[in-house]
This record gives C-alpha cells, structure tokens and sequence, in this order.
C-alpha cells in the first residue's frame, strides 16, 4: 500500500466518494415515499366544494358550516357593524392585508376586500394563532372588544370584519375562494 | 467505577453462558455488586421509580391496543366500551391515564434533584442531555396518547400543538398539513398519532438503557457532589439500594393506587368525556398539569412566532445546563447562593403551572393580570440559567466540603476503622 501512487489514490478517493454519493442519492429516494405517505391523501385533496343556502340567516347572526374540514362562518352583519369595520384605519391593523383568496395576495384590509357584499362576510373560522374556533360576539353576549370574536385559547379578539385586532394571532381570518350563484346561495371553493 | 468486573462464574453452566453471552455478568455488575455512594437519600430513588411508571405504561397500554379503534369514528366510543364493557378495562385504563401523570410527577421530581445536587455537571452531561431527550419523548407519547381517547380536549389539544409549527416561516404551513395527512386534525391524524404513541414507549425503553450505561460509567452522583474517593465510600448497589428503592417504590404505588381508586379523573379534564366537534372549541381548552408551565410561556408572548420560539428555547436550554454552570462544586448543599435562585425557580415553574391553568384573562387577587405573573416567571426561568447559573458559580464562595462520603456520614473515626456497615 505505500507503493501507492498518488494516481491510484486519487481513483479511489473518487470511487469512495462516488459510491457514497449513490447510497446518499439512493437513500433519500427511498426515504421520500415514507415522508410523502404522510401528506394528504388523494381521498383529501379531492376536495369538494359546498354550496350553501343562506337566505334564512337573520341580520347580526352567524351560521356555521363545515368546508374542508373547517368551520365555515357565514355572518350577515348589521349596518352597525359595517360601518364600525369601515370606520378603521387600516394602516393602524396588525395585519394590513385583505388574506382574501378571492383578491390578489397584497391587497389592502378594507372593508370591502373583507367582505364582497357588505352584509355577508365569509370567513374561514380557523384562529390564525393555534387553529381554535373563535367565538361570535353578538349585542347579547359580547366576546371581545371589537364586536367581532374572540378566541378562547389565546385571546386572540377579531373585529366586525374578522381582522385581527388584539392578542397572538399574526393574521387576519381568511376569507375562502367564494362566489355568490344567486342572491342567497354562495359556493364555497 | 465501572471498574473491572467482579463476577465469579460458579457453575459449569455459568461459565458456559459466561463465554458466550456474558448477560449474567451485565447483571451482577450493574445491579448486584455495583458500588453506589452510601449516602443517597430518598431523592434517589425516583430513577428505580421511572423505570417502574415505563413499564406499567407499556404493559397497561398493550393491553389497551387490544380493545382500543384508532378511527376517528369509533375511538371514542371504544374508549367508552374499553371503560364499562371490558374486564377490568376500567381499571387498566385508569391505571394507564393516572400513570402517565405519576410518571411526569417523578420525572419533575428527578430534574429537579439532579439541578440541586449538580448531577448534569463533569462527568456527567451525557447523563443529563440523554435524559433530556427522555424527557421530549415523554412529552411527545403523553401528547400522542391524550389525542387518542378523541374526546374534545383531545381534538383541540391536537389542533393547537401541531399549530405551533404553522409558526415557522414559510415551510410552516407545509408542515402542519403533512402532520395531519389533511388540511385539519382528522382520521388520517389520529391512526398515525396511535402509530407513533405505540413505537416511542419502545424508543423511550432503548434511550433509558442508554441514560443507565452512561450512568454507570462515572457512577451515582450523590447528595453531596464529590466524587467516591474510595471503596469506603460505596457498598453494593444490592441489597442496599434495590431495598431502599423498593421501599420508596411501594410508598410511589400506594399514591398511585390513591388516584387510580379514589381519584381516577382529579388530572383530567371533564371536556374529554365530550366527543370531538371539529366545529366548537371548547371555551377554556388546557393542557394536562405537567405541560402547563411550557403553555403559560406560550400563551404570555404576544406574538406567535416569537411564543413558539419562547417555548421551545424552555426545553431545549436544559440541554446547555452543564456548561452554563460555571461552580466548581456540584451540590447546592454548599452553594448558599444557587441554593435560594434553585427553590425560586421552582416556585416559578409551579407559578407557571399555575397561571397555565387558568383562562387568558384571569387576575390574581382580582388585580394582578396572571399573563403579567407569566411574563415574569418567564423572564426568571431564562435568567436563571443564562444569567444566574453563570454568574453565581463565579461570585459565590461555596461551604467548605467533607473530606469524603464515609467521613461525612460515620465521623472521622468510623471512616478509618470500618469499611462496610455491617449486613
């Protein structure tokens, strides 16, 4: 072995860190099945969409569906509530984005990027802080100091556009790809 | 310590095995003749104590997995069956749910033994960092094991933990959806959740073997930190401590049988007898008792990120314990100083605990908003071992220490005139 040329050497150094490279490359293909089978299912990316009859929600209730395994909040908000949410600067939120899917990514948080109709809001009821279900503030029984909802794990508080206002949640409720099919049916996805 | 073997094959038979799978040997020398510090209090025996919740934890739960359906619409009700129909199933699965909070109540009690008596420190680190990793796959089975029942604190404790890493930026997101195999905790969660809570009792099971051999290198530490200096400081690990760890063992089980008979829901939370509504969280969702102080963290941050960062940087400091130290002397008995900031810390990991428990709103007295005894039970828990640990272990003037263990316990004569107590 110490005959070795350094021409020898330099072959088997290249063979060594050749196959080595193949068992790395081989490795991690092999280990990619056993990480993806942990994605989604194709049974969960068939997602549906849902259509939902909303001409029986009253003004200042919330109804609440479930879409992708989600909570769905569909509000029709009070003129009051409307024109609390359009009375914020937007500049002065936490989160200065509409989070619409229905609307480009930087769109600002106004009122009306909240919500298409003003009456109707269509959130998805998710926290944007751990994941809990908000809970609705109505007159009756206020959550929250901004009249929208708050979130009991954290606290985080929504306004009456679902934007975030106060505590941990770094954004604001999403708003679901939705579309009206007439006056009181919306499609959700 | 780990000294050269003191077994003596007797039998043919003995020797026989002896030269081929030397178990017997293993045996004597780790549990028999193996030389342990003759001053190991009561503290000590929370090791023998562990060791005996892991294996009521894999025995119960084997049996559990015999009745028990990981799907998320017959595991709650095969909880229900495993409770009123099956033979003593409700004994077994008390048994099971009371011995993990058992279990984490002598872990506590076993980290915060080995901070006062400086058990982390040289020799010792990889003792401490393995445990360390002991104690994050103890939390990770409790977690996994608290989905399974599928009751509401079930689904929504679920929901927040694997949030937190929606935290991370970017990847975040990806993450949380491919820990639940769908875009919300679900069926797909819950069977890779019993998965995982069946495999890492075993992992658990190899890292403790490997705590014990790491252990057994440098030997016990002792209540007063210095090292055995000769063999009149030790006796053999049988009989004096397997009685003593049986003996404190049997008090551990009468406590344990307290809860299991008279008590069996006092760690529970009643919304878990509720099935999960993926549709309301529950109003005050809470973690069981031994994650409290890591939630009360989280929830005292006003930012996510940072709230998650905050939470984790809680567990994964302990691991930098041996180095941030700075002392030259192990145990707290001669640190007047560390002694004071060691109890303080405990009281704010019990404050901790406490404020944890309680809703996002709530005020000590009526007046003291608990998020503020949060944030500063936090500030304190991180200054204690990034300031405190090694500032103090330079500024303080430690006691003086014995000359040896067997000085301190039989007096200077005894030590010189008797090597073994006698049997």
């Amino acid at each position: 072995m110490a005959a070795t040329t350094s021409d020898a050497g330099t072959r088997r150094d290249f063979l060594y860190v050749a196959s080595g490279a193949m068992a790395g490359v081989g490795l991690a293909s092999a280990a990619w099945p056993f990480i993806d089978q942990m994605n989604p299912s194709s049974a969960a990316l068939a997602l549906a969409s849902i259509e939902v009859d909303i001409s029986s929600i009253q003004p200042g209730q919330q109804v609440v569906y479930k879409w992708r395994g989600h909570p769905l909040f569909v509000r029709r908000r009070t003129p009051k509530e409307i024109a609390e949410s359009k009375a914020v600067d937007v500049n002065s939120l936490p989160d200065p984005l509409a989070e619409n899917a229905n609307l480009p990514a930087g769109a600002p948080a106004t009122d009306a990027n909240r919500a298409t109709k003003p009456e109707w809001l269509v959130l998805i009821g998710v926290c944007t802080h751990l994941g809990c279900t908000p809970t609705v503030s109505t007159p009756q029984m206020p959550e929250g100091d901004y009249g929208g909802w708050l979130c009991h794990c954290h606290g985080s508080q929504y306004d009456t556009a679902g934007r975030i206002r106060k505590g941990p949640a770094p954004r604001n409720l999403d708003v679901p790809p939705y579309t009206f099919t007439s006056a009181t049916k919306i499609k959700v996805g | 310590m780990s000294g050269p073997s003191t077994y003596n094959p007797k039998s043919g038979f003995e020797k026989w095995i002896d030269t081929r799978l030397p178990l017997p040997r293993l045996l004597h020398d780790t549990v028999h003749t193996f030389p342990t510090p003759r001053n190991l209090n009561i503290w000590y025996t929370f090791g023998g104590i562990l060791t005996f919740c892991l294996g009521v934890q894999i025995v119960t739960g084997i049996v559990l997995a015999m009745h028990y359906v990981a799907n998320a619409g017959l595991a709650f009700d095969s909880v229900e069956a495993i409770m009123r129909d099956v033979n003593y199933g409700w004994l077994i699965r008390y048994i099971h749910s009371n011995g993990a909070s058992m279990f984490f109540l002598a872990v506590y009690i076993h980290m915060f033994r080995g901070l006062y008596y400086g058990s982390y420190k040289a020799p010792r680190e990889l003792i401490w960092i393995i445990g360390v990793l002991i104690y994050l796959l103890m939390m990770a089975t409790a977690f996994f094991g608290y989905v399974l029942p599928w009751g509401q604190m079930s689904f929504w404790g679920a929901t927040v933990i694997t949030n937190l890493f929606s935290a991370i930026p970017v990847v975040g997101g990806h993450i949380a959806t491919w820990l639940w195999g769908d875009f919300a905790v679900g069926d797909a969660t819950l069977n890779r959740f019993f998965s995982l809570h069946y495999l890492l009792p075993f992992i658990i099971a190899g890292v403790v073997g490997l705590h014990i051999w790491a252990l057994h290198v440098p030997g016990n530490n002792n209540p007063l930190g210095i090292d055995v200096k000769s063999p009149q400081d030790t006796v053999p690990f049988h009989p004096y401590y397997t009685v003593k760890d049986a003996f404190y063992l049997v008090l551990f089980v009468i406590l344990f049988a307290v809860f299991v008979f008279y008590a069996p829901n006092f760690f529970g939370n009643p919304d878990n007898y509720q099935p999960a509504n993926p549709l309301v969280t529950p109003p005050d969702i809470v973690p069981e008792w031994y994650l409290l102080p890591f939630y009360a963290m989280l929830r005292s941050i006003p930012s996510k990120l940072m709230g998650v960062i905050v939470m984790a940087g809680a567990i994964v400091t302990l691991v930098f314990i041996p180095w941030l130290d700075t002392s030259r002397v192990r145990s707290c008995r001669f640190r007047p100083l560390m002694k004071q900031f060691f109890w303080g810390l405990l009281v704010c990991c019990i404050l901790l605990g406490y404020c944890g428990s309680q809703s996002v709103d709530a005020a000590a007295f009526g007046i003291i908003p608990l998020v503020w005894v949060a944030r500063l039970a936090t500030i304190y828990y991180f200054a204690f071992f990034y300031l405190i640990m090694p500032i103090v272990g330079l500024i303080e003037t430690p006691r003086k220490l014995p000359a040896s263990i067997a000085q301190s316990v039989l007096g200077d004569t005894a030590a010189a005139s008797s090597s073994l107590p006698a049997e």
